[in-house]
């Protein structure tokens, strides 16, 4: 029998319907391959019993004939998604042995639809960081390696644990999140194809909150045409998230292989950064030149206010988290410190309980919303963050079906490279795609080339809001062109 | 703009977050790295121009005024690190 954890999603799918293989046999491979794969730290906690019960369930279901349309499919939920019964830590001390009683709306329509939980998947601490180095977990391994060396990269961050299962083949895809860039940066870092959503297309009901008007909900697998239909089944109306967009979701499978003819790409200007590594120019002129060939038509756009998207972002997103955050206090939920008295013991459990990156963004989202300070900080924040959608829906508004871009400035760098002494060195990492975000716009990963050490490079596509389906069928494009990148398999 | 020594002290307890003195420097360091990042948008003209409140432009949806759910006190205090009879305990607040 062939590798059942080779497969993408659509061939496993497939298999399956055929009765070539059972869903407790596809399970099963993918077990032994996340116990084999443990040095990549991709996993914090792994289900095997769960993902064997409703593998047999599946496989009752699909011998009736009754399977959803993700019918035995295993997959990696992010540690940021509530899983009813099983653990859910957000990869923080402060949530410690945390057991949701309910389950997220987005992992609830996974199971509807059939899919097998494999267990929960490493992610920076509340989602916050570029590189998975700041969950209480460890870091975790990229299966990249650059050429002829054995050092450990970062897989990206912060759905970090998501991107390197799905690119070590440990699940045929993974939910992941993305608030300024943690679906498409990891994503690009591992060869993988990673789309955020539009702003309400999927719920947040059941995830952990890290910056509400910025958190959205997205797969990542490693195909396109995977990724399109894992989204298929995670986004929906949910009464329960005021922000989630009340209109149907539709076929994006079926977006796959649509022609791009006549369709105008945007390539803004503002994104040629001052001492942009070769190989990115190459990258995102490749992508450009393929698109082109397959009927696109090129324009240069301009979006004026790009370069301040970033320091918006490092306003907004912390004020929002500072809030959010304020309900880890050690009474309800999570682990406690005690203290003297209770104002202490809330400092000590969120002195001891918050790693050091989440505490420094709490403190500068409580500086910036503090008493003074909030008009010269977060009001204009906000108001540049209007700038920043207007310029999109001006280059839209021309006829643009949607931006290409590159999705990260490099390729993935070495564990314990970035940011040191300075945040904002790891911050610059989300600068292509933190844009998106304050826009709410959809945008996919798909990668494209490799850089001189023969790491995966990615390509980022920006849509229109709510038109998934053709950033779906550009990126077939560019993937049918670029084809589809694997690791050498080092660690098992 | 930046932060001095104190004003780390007076946002990290409005945070609720215990800071040692050995750990101020550092943060007051990193904290003003942040700053000065974001010193940038000042040359930013806004003039006129709304804040952002909604990224996707709708209504807000507003759920029926009625009781759908409740009686699971087991189930919302069972991850609690210190409960008596379905309330939370927590230190003397009132002396």
């Amino acid at each position: 029998m062939t590798d059942l954890t080779s497969l993408t999603l659509a061939e496993a799918r497939d298999g399956l319907v055929q009765k070539t293989f059972t869903a407790l046999e596809l399970t099963d491979a993918h077990l032994a391959a996340i116990e084999a794969a443990r040095v990549l730290n991709a996993f914090v906690l792994e289900t095997p019993e769960q993902a064997r019960g409703m593998a047999r369930a599946a496989d009752a279901k699909l011998a009736s004939g009754e399977g959803g349309p993700l019918a035995g499919l295993p997959l990696g939920i992010k540690d940021l998604f509530a899983t009813k019964g099983v653990r859910t830590t957000a990869c923080s001390k402060i949530l410690d042995d945390f057991t949701p009683p309910y389950e997220s709306t987005v992992s609830a329509q996974l199971w509807r639809d059939g899919a097998v939980m494999l267990g929960k998947l490493n992610n920076d601490e509340f989602a916050m960081g570029s590189s998975n180095e700041t969950s209480c977990f460890g870091p975790v391994v990229n299966p990249w390696r650059r050429d002829g060396s054995d050092a450990k990269l970062v897989p990206g961050g912060s759905s970090g644990g998501s991107a390197s299962a799905v690119a070590a083949g440990l699940c045929l895809g993974a939910t992941a999140t993305d608030t300024g860039g943690s679906i498409r940066q990891p994503a690009a870092f591992t060869g993988t194809v990673g789309i955020k959503p539009t702003y309400g297309r999927c719920s947040r009901w059941g995830i952990v909150a890290f910056a509400s008007s910025l958190d959205q909900a997205g797969p990542i697998a490693r195909t396109v045409r995977d990724s399109a239909i894992l989204l298929r089944s995670m986004a929906g109306h949910d009464p329960k998230d005021t922000t989630s967009v009340d209109r149907p979701v539709p076929d994006y499978e079926a977006a796959i292989g649509r022609s791009v003819k006549g369709m105008k790409i945007g390539i803004p200007k503002e994104y040629r950064l001052d001492g942009m590594p070769p190989e990115i120019e190459k990258l995102w002129t490749d992508g450009a030149d393929w698109l082109k060939a397959a009927g696109a038509e090129l324009v240069e756009v301009s979006l004026p206010h790009t370069k301040y998207a970033l320091p918006a972002y490092y306003i907004v997103a912390p004020a929002e988290a500072s809030s959010n955050l304020a309900r880890y206090d050690g009474v309800r939920y999570g682990a406690r410190v005690n203290g003297r008295n209770i104002t202490e013991m809330y400092e000590n459990t969120r002195a001891q309980g918050f790693g050091a990156e989440v505490r420094r963004r709490i403190m500068i989202g409580t500086y910036v919303l503090s008493a003074g300070y909030y008009d010269a900080y977060y009001l204009r924040a906000q108001k540049v963050r209007t700038l920043i959608k207007r310029d999109f829906e001006e280059c839209f508004a021309k006829g643009v079906s949607a931006i290409l871009t590159p999705a990260t400035p490099s390729a993935a760098f070495g564990i314990g490279e970035k940011g040191g002494a300075d945040p904002v060195e790891m911050y610059l990492n989300d600068i292509f795609t933190v844009t998106v975000n304050m826009a709410g716009l959809p945008g996919i990963a798909v990668p494209g080339g490799k850089d001189a050490q023969g790491l995966p490079l990615g390509l980022q596509l920006i849509g229109r809001p709510f038109d998934e389906e053709t950033l779906f069928s550009l990126g077939e494009v560019i993937e049918q062109t670029a084809g589809r990148f694997s690791p050498a398999k080092w660690w098992a | 703009m930046s932060v001095d020594a104190t004003t780390v002290r007076r946002i990290a307890h409005l945070a609720r977050i215990a800071v040692t003195d050995a750990e101020v420097p550092h943060l007051q360091g990193e904290l003003n790295a942040m700053l000065a990042f974001v010193e940038q948008l000042s040359e930013v003209n806004v003039d006129g121009v709304e804040p952002m409140t909604s990224v996707t432009p709708m209504q807000m949806k507003k759920r029926g005024d009625v009781v759908d759910d409740g009686e699971i006190a087991d189930a919302v205090v069972a991850n609690a690190p210190a409960t008596e009879d379905h309330f939370y305990l927590v230190p003397k607040v009132v002396e």
